[in-house]
């Protein structure tokens, strides 16, 4: 535990080097990717058995918290490579081909990339329109996705598609692509407010592979037990993580200004309570939702009840995060809007202005408005 | 029974197949219909029936089939009747 704690503080302290000339230039945290391999991080939820750590969803939710505190986009590349471990380990791990594969992460210490987005999809996870098109033991694929993040850094992509030509656009498959069997063009511009950092260009992918590649579960199960609850989760992780540096940031500033004037009188100090109160709620519904997840993992089958669970949870870790960032700069006044201070939270702000729009709010609020209205009470009425 | 459970399940699923391609024991998610559009499902069923559909019916097993729905709405009929 001594030996982790000490790699991730090199890795944070990394971060947080670069944290600003990433969010700057809009470039991959390069650096941040070399201090995490080094520390063996990308093969940290392998399990042991395939040359992993095999550490719990929570460590890895802990470390992406950290590491978001330093650097959003690197928190959140982190977490996004994760989300694609959890389905690997929980929906393959068992098949020959993928094993291998996991072995190949730990060991290589490969970066996974998601490729889910699809232009004619119009933003739904559960629809594609690209199939794969199957010949002999192999198979090809195109994709024109709008938004892939790191694309042309990853060393696997995990491409989303229909089972087959012929198949409904619903009934979709997930397919293990190697990096060296794919051509990968960026064809759009990332030229964003925040978390720049990765580098989530629109991307149009030819790749080729063998069947056996192909997850035989359906990626509706996917999605549902592992890929949607996990992304909330290690999502929240990283906004939680931004929004406390946002607070540490604000009552360093309290502080000293409270020194200056002699005095622990400050119009802005309210706001901490506020502030604190959001992230020890944030840090609690994190915990309680983890727990949750674990237990029903065991269960055959997810449940209205449990999507509802997580797609609240991501409405509301996103929106309080943001609160946290935005009286963070209420606090911090001029020294916290301007970039380059030890109080800027000009970054914080920006990157988790992402947050409500990763999946809108609006549309999860919609849909799980309609799954809380199937929810029965557990209490007989009179 | 078996009808009136097909015809609210072309109305209410949103299948992206043709309505001849589906079968009473057609897997009802592989054909498009998502977890919101069980809802809908259910809600149409619970009116047509006259039944409420408890919570541990609400998963993906009861909504798999035209036949599973079937199963459920009988099991529910018969707790309605028994003493």
């Amino acid at each position: 535990l001594n030996a982790f704690t000490g790699h991730l503080s090199a890795i944070l302290a990394v971060a947080s080097k670069n944290a600003a000339a990433v969010d700057q230039t809009g470039c991959f945290p390069n650096e941040t990717l070399s201090a995490l391999r080094q520390a063996r991080l990308l093969g940290s939820m392998v399990p042991r058995t395939m040359g992993g750590d095999g550490v719990s969803l929570s460590a890895a939710m802990e470390t992406c918290q950290a590491l978001g505190a330093c650097c959003g986009a690197s928190g959140m590349i982190l977490a996004m490579h994760q989300i694609q471990i959890a389905c690997l380990v929980s929906h393959a791990q068992h098949h020959p081909w993928h094993q291998a594969l996991l072995r190949r992460i730990a060991g290589e210490q490969l970066l996974l990339a998601s490729v889910t987005s699809e232009a004619t999809t119009g933003g739904n996870l559960r629809t594609s329109d690209c199939a794969p098109v199957l010949d002999g033991e192999r198979f090809r694929i195109s994709k024109e996705a709008p938004t892939v993040s790191y694309a042309s850094k990853a060393d696997v992509l995990l491409v989303t598609a229909r089972r087959a030509e012929d198949a409904p656009r619903s009934d979709q498959r997930l397919i293990a692509v190697l990096r060296e069997d794919a051509q990968v063009e960026v064809v759009g511009e990332w030229d964003t407010l925040g978390m720049r950092g990765t580098c989530s260009h629109a991307v149009s992918l030819r790749a080729e592979g063998l069947n056996c590649q192909i997850l035989e579960e359906e990626f509706g199960e996917i999605a549902e037990r592992t890929m949607v609850p996990v992304s909330h989760l290690l999502w929240g992780a990283v906004w939680t993580g931004i929004a406390g540096d946002a607070e540490a940031r604000a009552r360093a500033w309290l502080r000293r200004s409270m020194r200056q004037n002699g005095s622990t009188s400050h119009p802005a100090a309210y706001h901490l309570t506020e502030m604190s109160g959001l992230l020890r709620t944030m840090r609690a519904r994190l915990h309680d939702a983890t727990a949750c997840f674990e237990a029903a993992r065991g269960a055959p089958e997810g449940s209205p009840a449990q999507a509802a669970d997580t797609n609240l949870l991501k409405v509301d870790l996103s929106e309080a995060a943001l609160r946290v960032a935005l009286l963070a700069m209420r606090v911090c006044g001029m020294a916290g809007y301007r970039n380059g201070t030890e109080f800027s939270v000009g970054r914080h702000l920006r990157d988790l202005q992402s947050a409500p729009l990763m999946i809108h709010n609006d549309r999860i609020a919609a849909d799980t408005a309609t799954l809380l209205v199937a929810q029965r009470s557990a209490f007989p009425r009179g | 029974m078996e009808t009136e459970i097909t015809k609210i399940v072309l109305r209410s699923a949103n299948l992206s197949v043709p309505d001849e391609e589906l079968h009473r024991n057609s897997d009802l998610f592989a054909l498009g219909m998502s977890s919101l559009a069980t809802v809908d499902v259910m809600l149409a069923i619970e009116n047509a029936f006259d039944v409420e559909f408890s919570n541990e019916h609400l998963c993906r097993k009861t909504f798999r089939s035209i036949d599973s729905l079937m199963s459920v709405v009988t099991e529910l009929k018969q707790e309605q009747t028994s003493p």
